[in-house]
């Protein structure tokens, strides 16, 4: 054990904050209403800042070294995005006051959907979903409504590529609509002829990474969308992947209809751990009645059609954040409902907009240069060691190795993984995606040094001999980290999921 | 600045490495017509000038640490102790990842482990996960969760009118394309009877909400009852609660609750206009293998010390996909850290205190508030929140209350119960002061004729 | 890799076997199958009573990292099931043509017998796997 439980440390009596006494005469407490019993733990202030600055220390993390997790886009998160945040005026507005005591803070989130829309190349956008799996159960129930409006419910089929990440199916089955498997081909893309085979009237839509997770621009994106359409389907794009091309290409432009962007990945607000995130979803002119609301609207607009709620224009340009244009709430026309309670994870948004409004159309475009140069860098520096099923191409900003080495065939990928570890390394993404065995899914981003990359690269290297001449130090790692390998099927055989 | 450290010298030796002359080159797979589009957007600003423009954007915001506030319905005000926000923001909790790889991860999945054991005590209920997105969603999930209980057999979804009235539209909106029918929330006067007697073999689960969001608090012997009549229709009963009221009120794994939902937003987090808040999510251990989002269970190590692992994945989306029991990927990881901290910084006397301050500032408004003349207070006992029935419409209230005298009122219910007009719901927690609620009272009769 | 084989069932392409005694069979997974999963850590089984249908999925078995059905290879009604494998789920890494059998079902249909695999057939289809 290296820490305690917090439980551990409990003692009875101890205290941490006091609080203020009543300065209101005291109303009776019914005692059947009461609680016997509430067993939280006893801490002085002190004891709980040890455990947890002690907890803190045993965690790796991008401000500890390089995270090359593929699709995760493990970049820089800017302390000015966080200061933002804190600003007292955002962070204690509660989110039912009336718009006229928001405004601040509504102009910063039509900014944003402003922002976004621009950047994506869409008509409209929500800032309300909370994660990209948030988003892509919005785009998909938005997909099946727009369906339904035009009478055709039998198209209750979404196309899936077999590289996708585990939540567009799932996304998909919650939507209640049937997820089918999509082949890529031999150099990466999506399966054209699998592709017209499968698109029918029971068609939905498709589901699009693109790059996709083997690090690839799909190089038939614009016949792929036009299938689908013609097809009377429509095309969801995934966005975890957008670091490749912010600023380089714009994915309302070229087909897909309606996408979600991972504000914790592109748009560098932090990991948290595992989250908060936000997943904004960006949408054609078509779709725009269908989001998820309430959205921000700017007042310098009319109502529509009678009985129709008040439809918001999501700005005229692009433009920084003003307090002068009156902004209200309103709900799109044929609303898909409310994903999440009030609108959106404002404090992950307005991080968002602190990075967009420091970077410039110029500072995006460079993001996405120097992600894709570290990449293909990288690429260059292992294809010769580990293989890499699509060096022949130029990849995105991620790239698929294998964690097979001829001289060693008993070693796989998650012991170089292990090991990359005794490195100082975080490892890559692991055995995703599920196409390519032994993937190691590795993703730089744009804000690591050449220095860091040779030594990443290096390390790998080192571990390649290490396979053929030790290769018990990677059976047996990681070695230096605070704990060696867990036995994951004790954990899932006990169960042991609360303290005591 | 884009926080990118390589030079030009640095690109034009990894650009050799590679074999081209250009960034621009590796984009040959982007269609040419679409390459380097002009966006659209304002010019790039320095760190400075992006937070000055925000303070100024702020200051436009009417914010209840400034302004007395009081108003609930879902999110609070409550102190924060400082000690949460400091260790919140460490940067190895702040910029860590999803723990995949537990070796160098035990930060985050024993403080993980350890905000699920106190979820789990603080709720009565066996396990808990690792968080969903925010009360709604992890109401919705709850009703997922139950219709998966009952093998996708049973269609049927009631849902008290006292629950959340956002919350109840989530749940509408997650389950749109499962073919469900919904019951019990079309009446305002449908009570827990009505619910008793609606429920039946086609029914997956009935929720509650405790307190409601009208502030009521059913009786946990009353609430025991239900549950019976609700297990032996052979369905589940999902209780969305209050964590900072749990701290003073019967638990509802006592009274028979088999899912319980809701906001963990009043433990440690800012109101923050919305989000990041906290879904908390507990159950019965016998459901675990339907339930959704992430669990962190314990283990050992390769040599014996005692570790923390996430377990039970073969739920989740990565492995089961199309299959799992949710697509959740992304959680509230820091916001349930907030949440641990916070509730050890207070402890079971802390938290017990703060909701007995919220009890007697909320009754002693309530009382006060009864004898301006025009205005009523609904009956029923409640927590920290109650029904005003006020002279005139509660926007035109809240107008001249924030306009003329600074404070911010509490919430119009007419926007979600139609019947409900001119009702005003009230809040007071530990924060406001008696010269604030006092000051409160004075500025209803003053607003009497707004 | 050498794979256990048991010479008195019979196997189902799906890795699935059956063990016929008299009216009824015993129906478990192969030791492909379990070196495949890796190790169990948890067994769906079906109620006693409930009716499996051939080719159907009728349980799941679960790993650390795989949830996967479990084809019925017959048909028919379960007289019983292991509880032993509630305690202890490694018997089916252990002992997968023993110990860690999941069900017996009264056989709906002996002819279903006929078009699964005897030991040597399924022999080589591992190998071409």
């Amino acid at each position: 054990m290296l820490e305690p439980l917090i439980f551990e440390i409990s003692r009875k009596g101890r205290e941490g904050v006091s609080l203020p006494a009543c300065d209101v005469p005291e109303t009776a407490i019914p005692s059947e209403l009461c609680r016997a019993a509430l067993s939280l733990p006893e801490v002085s202030e002190i004891d709980l800042v040890r455990h947890y600055v002690r907890l803190s220390h045993l965690n790796y993390a991008v401000d500890t070294g390089f995270y090359p997790l593929g699709s995760c886009t493990m970049k820089y998160n800017p302390k000015a995005n966080d200061a933002a945040a804190r600003i007292s005026g955002f962070m204690e507005l509660h989110p039912l006051q009336d718009a006229s005591t928001s405004q601040g803070a509504l102009a910063v989130m039509h900014s944003l959907q402003t922002m976004i829309a621009e950047i994506g190349g869409f008509a409209a956008v929500s800032l309300q979903p909370s994660a990209g799996a948030h988003g892509e159960l919005t785009g998909i129930l938005i997909m099946r409504k727009v369906h339904a409006a035009h009478g055709q419910t039998e198209r209750t089929r979404i196309l899936v590529p077999d590289s996708a990440h585990g939540t567009n199916p799932a996304s998909t089955a919650m939507a209640g609509l049937e997820a089918v498997e999509i082949p890529s081909d031999a150099r990466g893309n999506i399966d054209i002829g699998r592709l017209k085979a499968s698109l029918d009237g029971r068609v939905a839509g498709l589901m699009l990474t693109n790059p996709n997770t083997l690090g690839l621009f799909e190089e038939n994106l614009l016949e792929v969308t036009r299938l689908v359409h013609e097809a009377g389907g429509l095309v969801y794009g995934d966005g975890a992947n957008f670091n490749a091309i912010l600023g380089v290409a714009r994915p309302g432009t070229m087909g897909i209809d309606v996408m979600h962007f991972n504000l914790h990945k592109t748009f560098s607000t932090p990991h948290g751990g595992g989250g908060p995130g936000a997943g904004a979803v960006g949408v054609t002119r078509e779709l725009a009645d269908y989001l998820p609301g309430p959205i921000v609207a700017s007042a310098d607009y009319t109502a529509t059609a009678p009985g129709a709620r008040a439809e918001g224009r999501v700005g005229a340009r692009a433009g920084k954040a003003s307090g002068r244009a009156l902004y209200t709430w309103c709900m799109p026309a044929k609303s898909i409902g409310r994903i999440k309670s009030f609108h959106g994870n404002f404090g992950i948004l307005v991080r968002a907009y602190v990075y967009i409004r420091m970077l410039g159309a110029d500072g995006l475009r460079a993001v996405a240069e120097n992600a894709v140069l570290n990449a293909n860098y990288l690429q260059v520096r292992l294809k010769g060691t580990y293989p890499v099923p699509h060096g022949d191409r130029t990849c995105m900003h991620e790239f698929v190795a294998q964690g097979k080495l001829a001289e060693a065939p008993d070693i796989r990928a998650l012991d170089i993984s292990k090991r990359l570890i005794d490195y100082g390394f975080h490892p890559p993404t692991n055995y995703f995606p599920l196409i390519v065995p032994e993937a190691l899914m590795i993703e730089p981003t744009e804000t690591e040094s050449v220095e860091t990359l040779d030594r990443f690269a290096d390390a790998l290297l080192e571990i390649a001999k290490e396979a053929s001449t030790h290769p018990e130090l990677l059976h047996e790692a990681p070695h230096t980290s605070p704990v060696r390998r867990l036995d994951e099927v004790r954990a899932a055989r006990e169960l042991k999921v609360t303290a005591g | 600045m884009s926080f990118i450290p390589n030079t030009d010298a640095d690109r034009a030796r990894m650009l050799e490495v590679i074999g081209v002359a250009s960034p621009a080159e590796l984009f040959h797979d982007v269609p040419k017509e679409h390459r380097f589009p002009l966006l659209d957007l304002p010019p790039a600003l320095s760190e400075q000038e992006v937070l000055g423009e925000l303070e100024a954007l702020s200051q436009l915001n009417a914010q209840g640490g400034a302004t007395p506030s009081f108003l609930g319905a879902g999110a609070y005000r409550h102190f924060i102790p400082a000690v949460v926000d400091a260790l919140v923001s460490r940067s190895e909790f702040a910029t860590a990842y999803t723990p995949y790889q537990p070796e160098i991860s035990q930060g985050t999945l024993q403080a993980i482990f350890e905000y699920q054991s106190m979820i789990a005590r603080l709720t009565g209920m066996e396990v808990s996960n690792a968080s969903h997105y925010d009360g709604a969603t992890s109401a919705a999930e709850a009703v997922i969760m139950s219709l998966n209980v009952a093998q996708k057999e049973r269609p049927r979804v009631l849902l008290s009118c006292g629950v959340n009235p956002q919350y109840r539209a989530v749940v509408r909106t997650y389950t749109q394309g499962m073919g469900l029918t919904f019951g019990g929330d079309e009446n305002l006067a449908n009570g827990i009877d009505e619910l008793e007697s609606m429920c039946d073999e086609s029914t997956a689960c009935v929720m509650v909400q405790y307190p409601d969001f009208l502030g009521r608090i059913p009786q946990p012997g009353r609430l025991l009852e239900l549950a019976g009549k609700v297990h032996a229709c052979g369905a589940l009963l999902v209780a969305v609660v209050n964590p900072i009221a749990l701290g003073l009120l019967v638990q509802p794994g006592e009274w028979g609750a088999d899912v319980v939902a809701g906001e963990g937003q009043s433990l440690g987090n800012h109101l923050s206009f919305g989000g990041p808040y906290l879904g908390f999510f507990a159950f019965r251990r016998d459901h675990i293998r339907r339930s959704s989002g992430r669990i962190a269970g314990e283990t050992a190590d390769h040599d014996g010390r005692r570790s923390y692992v996430f377990t039970l994945s073969t739920r989740e989306q990565h492995i089961r996909r199309e299959k799992a029991t949710s697509n959740i990927c992304t959680n509230q990881s820091l916001n349930a850290l907030a949440a641990a901290v916070y509730m050890a910084s207070l402890g079971p006397r802390g938290l017990r205190q703060v909701a007995e301050l919220c009890w007697h500032k909320a009754h002693y408004a309530a009382s006060a508030i009864g004898e301006v003349s025009g205005y009523s207070v609904a009956r029923e006992q409640f927590f920290d929140e109650f029904v005003v029935h006020c002279p005139a419409s509660v926007r035109r209230i809240n107008e001249k209350l924030f306009q003329k005298h600074r404070i911010i009122g509490g919430y119009d219910l007419s926007a979600d119960y139609p019947e409900m007009k001119n009702a005003m719901l009230v809040c007071c927690t530990e924060v406001n002061t008696k010269e604030n609620i006092d000051r409160f009272v004075g500025a209803l009769e003053d607003c009497r004729h707004a | 890799m050498e794979y256990r084989f048991d010479e008195t069932v019979r196997y189902a392409k799906t890795h699935e076997w059956v063990r016929v005694d008299g009216t009824e069979a015993v129906v478990g997974i192969s030791d492909y199958a379990q070196d495949k999963l890796s190790d169990v850590v948890f067994t769906d089984l079906p109620a006693v009573g409930k009716e499996i249908a051939k080719e159907k999925p009728f349980m799941v078995i679960e790993s650390v990292k795989a949830a996967e059905d479990v084809f019925a290879p017959v048909s028919g009604t379960v007289t019983a099931r292991n509880e032993k494998l509630i305690k202890s789920p490694e018997l089916v890494n252990k002992d997968p043509f023993g110990e860690g059998w999941f069900v017996r079902v009264r056989l709906g249909n002996a002819k279903e017998l006929d078009s699964l695999m005897d030991l040597a057939a399924y022999r080589k289809f591992v190998e071409t796997l």
